[in-house]
């Protein structure tokens, strides 16, 4: 966003909201492409998702699944090419929620549970104003629904990993997004803590929220998933599980750093790239 | 006692020193809070030192009348504020590369100015200490204004600040004039330092602004009451270290940092033996 485009954004002194154009899906990335230092990080991706629509993303370490999300944010530019939101660039939506990586985030910030909740509404509230009880009211139903009213007061440091999660998705219920972009929130994550947070994604779809979810294991993304995308700096395929996770377009994402075992008829992929933090 | 207490005041450059440290005690810790959570520290020294030229520039201009001076140090921290911006944002160089240069420079161009006075070595203590018992009533009113204006900006974009500090993508998809928003930190930092540049210095301004902050830090879990807890240690320091430098004949500036800093320690061992005392209470078998 440049100076200007700030400025105009606060000429009101609050955020004025795109309209929705019924034609156009939740999401249109075209041809969106982004080079670091002469080095492409994506090249020409292109997809579209529509309202409520839950989307795995997976790909090997440094395939540009960050860099995607931030785009689609608008936190960053995209060096060619066009995502829209409703028809709009993100610049004026907020109805975008990104969930960081947890090791982006300041876990010692003197800041409590319901305080980072709360923080999803200042772009609503607007300037010069404290949230009004409706805002608490918001967030109170956001920490119901992901399970963790009990630890409102509770200071962010003390939160487990699984917690860590759930707060940041409150956060993106209080935020009334309509598409939330979560950053591997699975890595680091123990089992149970995993499938905890896997739980709660059908409780988004009803309430219409599309989703990004970028990970990395194979397998959980066939099971939680409908629509998988694999990336590696290219878009090799989009579409359905067993369509997506062939052989042919796994080897083509991973090279050599997949052992590829065939299961009654499906394709299982093992990873040896997984779960290294700060993945670009 | 109270006759140690009292006695002091009876001078009225005690009572006015002693106001001014209370006023740059809050709005330092106040401002000093968001320093401390976004990591600025090395920002907020250098740009203290930053103001030195300006300072310089004025005093000379004015041939060694002060009363312009708060508005050439102002004018130089802004000036220092934009210019480190500017460096880091549209090249290679990292900011707080940016920061030492325009840091350095900017100081060394103070003292150089400085030293074409014939009163160099005076004057210049002054204002790399602080001469907080010269306070006059103008200066106070300034600084009680401006103050009024920091307190009044921290409170009235006070989630915006938080928002911004904990999560900057948050802000940026939320569509809050993140760089606005930062500018205007930049701002309120300025007229924080150049509000104390009478009390302590430029060369110990970090300190007030970071020390008392960085204490609230370790006590409480909180932000508005870190915000709190800072401005009174902030302010407590001010005015125990005044009273010290008046009874010891100690510079002032120096003393009340050397006060601030000393309730740091004392709070951060205190938590130390703490968390070891707990260690080993958990240690042991139930």
């Amino acid at each position: 966003m440049t100076l200007r485009d700030e400025l105009t954004l606060t000429k009101h002194w609050i955020v004025q909201h795109h309209p929705h154009e019924a034609g156009d899906p939740l999401l249109r990335v075209e041809n969106v492409s982004l080079w670091y230092d002469g080095h492409p990080a994506l090249q020409d991706v292109s997809f579209e998702l529509q309202a409520g629509e839950h989307l795995a993303v997976v790909g090997p370490n440094g395939a540009g699944k960050s860099t995607l999300m931030k785009i689609i944010a608008g936190v960053l530019k995209p060096t060619r090419g066009d995502v829209h939101v409703y028809g709009h660039a993100p610049g004026g939506h907020i109805c975008i929620a990104y969930v960081p990586q947890r090791n982006a985030v300041d876990w010692n910030f003197p800041v409590t549970v319901k305080d980072v909740v709360m923080m999803g509404r200042v772009g609503k509230i607007g300037f010069f104003r404290s949230p009004r009880r409706t805002d608490w009211q918001r967030v109170r139903q956001a920490l119901e629904t992901v399970g963790i009213q009990a630890l409102a007061e509770r200071p962010i440091y003390a939160l487990s990993g699984g917690q860590q999660q759930r707060m940041f998705l409150a956060r993106a219920l209080a935020q009334e997004a309509e598409l939330i972009l979560m950053d591997e929130p699975l890595s680091g994550l123990d089992l149970p803590a995993q499938e905890e947070l896997l739980a709660l994604l059908p409780t988004l779809q009803q309430n219409n929220i599309a989703l990004l979810f970028a990970l990395h294991d194979l397998n959980l993304a066939r099971q939680h998933f409908s629509k998988i995308l694999l990336l590696n700096r290219q878009l090799i395929a989009i579409g359905e599980p067993d369509e997506v996770l062939k052989p042919s377009n796994l080897r083509r994402a991973y090279g050599g750093h997949l052992h590829i075992v065939s299961d009654e008829g499906r394709w299982l992929g093992l990873s040896d790239t997984c779960c290294s933090e700060g993945e670009g | 006692m109270f006759d140690w207490l009292w006695a002091p005041l009876q001078y009225s450059f005690m009572w006015r020193g002693l106001i001014a440290v209370v006023l740059m005690g809050s709005v330092c810790a106040v401002v000093g809070t968001f320093v401390v959570l976004r990591g600025m520290a090395f920002f907020g020294d250098a740009l203290a030192h930053t103001i030195l030229p300006g300072v310089a520039m004025g005093y000379l201009l004015n041939g060694g009348n002060t009363n312009g001076l708060f508005w050439w140090a102002l004018g130089a921290a802004v000036l220092s504020a934009i210019g480190i911006g500017a460096i880091s944002h549209g090249s290679r160089i990292k900011e707080d590369t940016a920061i030492g240069i325009v840091f350095a420079g900017m100081f060394a161009l103070g003292i150089t100015l400085i030293s074409t006075v014939r009163s160099y070595s005076v004057d210049l203590t002054h204002f790399l200490f602080g001469d907080v018992l010269g306070v006059r009533n103008r200066d106070l009113w300034l600084s009680a204004i401006f103050g009024a204006v920091v307190l009044a900006a921290v409170i009235g974009f006070y989630k915006e600040f938080v928002t911004l500090s904990f999560d900057p993508i948050l802000a940026s998809t939320l569509r809050l004039p993140v760089r606005i928003l930062n500018y205007f930190l930049m701002l309120l930092m300025a007229l924080a330092i150049v509000i104390s540049l009478q009390t302590v210095g430029v060369a110990l301004m970090v300190a007030m602004l970071i020390t008392p902050a960085a204490t609230a830090y370790l006590l409480t879990p909180r932000l508005p009451r870190m915000i709190w807890v800072a401005a009174l240690i902030a302010s407590f320091s001010g005015g125990v270290g005044l009273y010290l430098s008046y009874y010891l004949g100690i510079a002032s500036g120096g003393a009340i940092v050397l006060v601030a800093t000393s309730i740091f320690f004392l709070v951060w061992l205190g938590q130390a033996t703490k968390r070891r005392l707990q260690a080993r209470t958990e240690d042991k078998p139930a």
